[in-house]
């Protein structure tokens, strides 16, 4: 060591690693306008596709007429089912299980479902195309009610499966009936229930929603017939596992199909499935010769592609007379729409619902969860969510609130009393998962110590008074939510999808001058992780994180890996970027000690070089050993710097946090206004905080949404009434509060570097919390349960039903 | 469909180009100009992902015909800045975290830039009324208010160091 040398702590500094609020790297091209989404691309001849859709949500097709359409200048093709019958793609294989029309074959089972694709010069022309199909359809009788699906006056929907007993989960006990998935003991909870001194009991219903990210799904496809070789650039959250379902189901080898996730829009979980017009546009393309671009308008998005939730979870949740709860029990009825289409790992029809017992030790539990079909668009994706995850919190999290009316108890303190604790863990759940780690109590003092819990009850208590006086027409509600998630999926002896292991990968490469290039199974649809990911690496090889490249999304280079939802990059891809750098540093060692002609074990790792041990002054650093990978015989050394991990988590990771939403609510005109709202989130350790506060600010107002007033809602005849954003709530800057975030740190136990995943937390706790505050401006006035989404007209009816306008 | 020729000015340049009548700006700007800053997020308005700055006015280019931007003066991302000289507003989104997915961010600059025209000295209230005709789906907002905020406070010390 010299004087030259810098200080330890300036030496960590020049990372960027680990825990800094690293400026993110890819706002450069972002803020000038220079991304790169699917919709920018422009390739020499290309087309365009459009779908003729469905203006009834269920009728039989008598004819298609395409003449009319293959006659204007400018059409080259109009696809059907019948064309694509031949090649065997007039159906495809669901992530569910199940199986999906991509065209219209027979019948058509809900309002937007694709019939026809119109491919022309541009998309005026198709959209003239579209106008000049004619199709004759035969209404049928519409089921949009879950609950009479399986009476005797309801319509079968899926005739193609109407004899078959058994589904991709089990007996099948009716035509519209999909599964019934079970989880814990029904005898033993139901025996714990009816001998219990308090009983709550609750219909808590978590309507259908949607993603809705701001770029629609869409994508090129390119088949390069002289190569044979199929390129297609589109919003795919997991583009490894579209380019192995895009082999199976096309019989082109996977070797020459090359799948790439430019930038997206945004995905929030509507890009994880495959849909109707990646597979139209690659038929397309095959069949013209040339790419085909498909793109997706909103109206299209919101009415075809994923839903998100729509689950009516009915439950009971015992305690003894002082509090402390003794069982829960649920059961849900999942409306599937007419594919079961959910994005779910195979073994868990309903995702993690199981994971409904929460914050809690809850000795005994049971879950059973009905699948049914409807005339409904098919989806069931996780909204910023681990599969069902949000679904599990808020039911959860209702059940608590009714609990505590019942007992006549505080909400927070009943949360405290059965908060699992923090010497639990590693806690196993009554309905059969091991929580890694946790420390709810701590986290949960901090919240209401922060928004000065009492003094807030104690001013909503005065508010109360002051309105009965009549001197006020406005109530205080305090949500509370104190959440657990399951996220980062996962071990593979779980959690598959269509038989790929849920695990992920990173493979690194260190050039010659001491820069490197990260590549990872996951892609970023906002996440930043070109910030983040190099940050870890950073940290781990001692290479500043700007001279780390890092690539995600492109089939043709990347490492193989399960893709980007539920949480899962930090908690699998994340792990296996601190593993490949691990084994870089490994390998590190072994040249550094030959360049010092000391052995392994005489050097140790000093932040960014090899330091023999008890000579500080003689080191070896990164850079100089990067270059030395590659010039110098290093005798059983293998030369450059390289390596890759495919990790498989040993276990799934438990991020949990403690929300608090301060609303004002106008009983006259049923406006809302959130006047403070606190977030303390704790994902472990912590990457990029000023990431993550990103990352909770979205997710809370996602959460603000769904709880707020964003639906998918259909009529009787099944007609979506949401279809458009001025139908379906989007919160603009005008609407959305200022969030106070917090965090505690409890780091993961089997991560590498025990992280847990955050960017689901907010909207997992979020909604809760919001929901919460409206029913709790009620509670007085003896409101125990009322449906999401709380819009002004809901809280309205609210309010008048309970008699506050007499 | 017959063509007429549409001339505009686009971020400084002029440009002559031939369109059909029922083509929307949009369409002519990111297919036919190659300006692909402006996004299409909702083709009703709503979102203000494809929001350009047109004769001195925020407008919502998926709701305009290319044809009433005959002679139009046009402002997108791409003419506010540049990769050697980013605009206050790009370093500031960039600085607070104003972005994620980066989808609704040249709307949201571009309609911020007007804004800070329209009022060089915006309260917290002002940006969020002023803004609420761009959504975003990732960021909530908070960030998107304090990086403007941060840029009207630069523009203005700019300002008055050059009194």
């Amino acid at each position: 060591m010299n004087e030259s040398t810098p200080i330890k702590e300036d030496r960590v500094a020049a990372l960027s690693g680990l825990g800094t609020s690293r400026k993110r790297v890819e706002d450069a091209r972002f803020t000038q306008g220079k991304g790169n989404y699917v919709d920018d691309m422009k390739l020499p001849g290309m087309l365009f596709g459009d779908f003729v859709r469905s203006p009834y949500a269920h009728a039989r097709i008598k004819s298609i007429n395409t003449e009319a359409a293959l006659a204007i200048p400018g059409v080259h093709a109009v696809l059907t089912a019948a064309d694509l019958e031949p090649l065997g793609l007039h159906w495809m294989p669901t992530l569910a299980g199940d199986k999906q029309m991509v065209l219209a074959d027979g019948k058509v089972l809900f309002q937007g479902q694709e019939v026809a694709f119109v491919v022309a010069d541009d998309r005026y022309v198709a959209d003239d195309g579209i106008q000049a199909v004619v199709v004759e359809y035969e209404e049928l009788p519409v089921l949009v009610d879950p609950f009479k699906a399986e009476t005797d006056e309801a319509p079968i929907l899926r005739e193609d499966i109407a004899e078959q007993k058994e589904g991709a989960h089990g007996p099948r006990r009716h035509p519209n009936h999909i599964f019934t998935w079970e989880s814990g003991e029904r005898m033993a909870t139901e025996a714990v229930i009816s001998e219990a001194e308090v009983v709550a009991e609750e219909m808590v219903y978590y309507h259908r929603t949607h993603p809705c990210p701001l770029e629609t799904c869409g994508c090129v496809a390119s088949m390069d017939k002289v190569n044979g070789k199929l390129t297609v650039w589109g919003t795919f959250q997991a583009p490894h596992a579209v380019r192995t379902v895009a082999s199976l189901i096309s019989g082109i080898a996977e070797h020459n199909i090359r799948i790439v996730s430019p930038d997206i829009g945004g995905g929030f979980g509507n890009k994880v499935g495959v849909y109707p017009g990646y597979i139209c546009a690659i038929v397309a393309s095959i069949v013209t010769g040339v790419p085909v671009k498909w793109i997706e308008d909103r109206m299209d998005n919101l009415m075809a592609t994923a839903f998100a939730r729509d689950y009516w979870m009915k439950g009971k949740i015992s305690a003894t007379k002082d509090g402390k709860i003794t069982g829960l029990w649920c059961h849900t009825t999942a409306d599937h729409g007419a594919f079961d289409a959910c994005a779910d790992p195979t073994k868990f029809p309903a995702g993690f619902m199981n994971i409904c017992t929460g914050s809690y030790d809850i000795p005994t539990a049971y879950l059973a969860v009905d699948g049914i079909y409807t005339n409904k668009a098919p989806g069931g994706v996780a909204y910023r969510c681990s599969f069902r995850v949000t679904e599990a919190a808020y039911f959860i999290e209702r059940m608590i609130e009714v609990l505590a009316i019942k007992l006549d108890m505080d909400a927070a303190e009943l949360r405290a009393k059965n908060f699992i604790r923090k010497d639990q863990f590693p806690y196993q759940s009554a309905l059969g998962w091991e929580y890694d780690s946790g420390d709810y109590h701590t986290a949960w003092d901090k919240a209401l110590k922060a928004v000065g819990y009492e003094g807030l009850r104690k001013e909503q208590a005065d508010r109360l008074e002051a309105f009965h006086r009549g001197e006020t027409r406005k109530l205080i509600g305090i949500g509370l939510s104190h959440f657990t998630e399951i996220v980062g999926a996962g071990p593979v002896k779980n959690c598959d999808i269509l038989g790929l292991g849920m695990f992920d990968s990173c493979e690194i490469r260190i050039h010659p001058t001491g820069s490197a290039i990260a590549r990872l199974g996951t892609i970023s649809q906002g996440q930043g992780h070109a910030t983040t990911f190099a940050q870890i690496l950073a940290t781990e090889i001692g290479i500043p994180a700007d001279d780390i490249t890092l690539e995600e999304g492109d089939t043709d280079t990347a490492p193989y890996g399960l893709g980007t939802y539920g949480s899962r990059s930090t908690p699998v891809a994340g792990a296996a970027t601190a593993m490949a750098g691990r084994k870089i540093r490994a390998k590190a060692q072994m040249i550094a000690a030959y360049l010092l002609e000391v052995h392994d074990n005489d050097v140790e790792w000093d932040v960014d070089r090899f330091v023999v041990k008890g000579a500080p002054e003689r080191f070896k650093t990164m850079k100089e050993i990067a270059f030395a990978s590659y010039n110098q015989a290093i005798p059983g050394v293998e030369p450059g710097l390289e390596a890759v991990s495919y990790y498989d988590p040993p276990n799934m990771t438990y991020p949990f946090g403690a929300y608090i939403c301060v609303m004002e609510i106008d009983v006259d005109t049923g406006t809302t206004e959130i006047r403070q709202f606190y977030a303390l989130d704790d994902c472990g350790t912590r990457i990029n905080p000023m990431i993550i506060e990103g990352q909770v600010h979205g997710g809370l107002t996602e959460a603000l949404a769904i709880a707020m007033g964003q639906e998918i809602a259909y009529d009787e005849q099944g007609n979506v009434t949401t279809g458009t954003l001025m139908d379906f709530f989007v919160p603009t800057a005008w609407e959305t509060p200022n969030y106070q975030t917090d965090f505690t740190e409890t780091p993961s136990p089997h991560h590498p570097i025990g992280a847990k995943g955050v960017g689901e937390s907010p909207n997992v706790g979020g909604v809760p919390a919001f929901s919460n505050a409206v029913h709790d401006a009620f509670k007085s006035f003896g409101l125990t349960q009322s449906h999401m989404p709380h819009d002004h007209w809901r809280i309205w009816k609210t309010a008048n039903n309970l008699g506050l306008h007499d | 469909m017959g063509k007429t020729h549409l001339n505009m000015k686009v971020n400084g340049k002029d440009v002559d180009v031939l369109t059909e009548s029922r083509q929307l700006l949009v369409h002519v700007l990111r297919e036919e100009l190659n300006i692909t800053g402006p996004h299409v997020g909702c083709e009703s308005s709503h979102c203000g992902a494809c929001t350009i700055d047109m004769n001195g006015m925020s407008v919502k280019s998926c709701s305009v015909f290319a044809a009433q931007a005959q002679n139009a003066e046009i402002t997108t991302i791409e003419g506010l800045g540049s990769p050697d000289g980013l605009h206050v507003l790009q370093e500031m989104f960039k600085e607070h975290h104003g972005l994620q997915c980066g989808y609704c961010t040249p709307g949201m600059i571009t309609r911020a830039y007007r804004l800070l025209q329209e009022n060089s000295n915006p309260t917290e209230e002002e940006v969020r009324f002023g803004m609420s005709g761009n959504l975003c789906r990732c960021t909530g907002y908070q960030n998107i208010v304090k990086a403007i905020m941060a840029a009207a406070d630069k523009m203005n010390e700019v300002k008055e160091a050059a009194q």
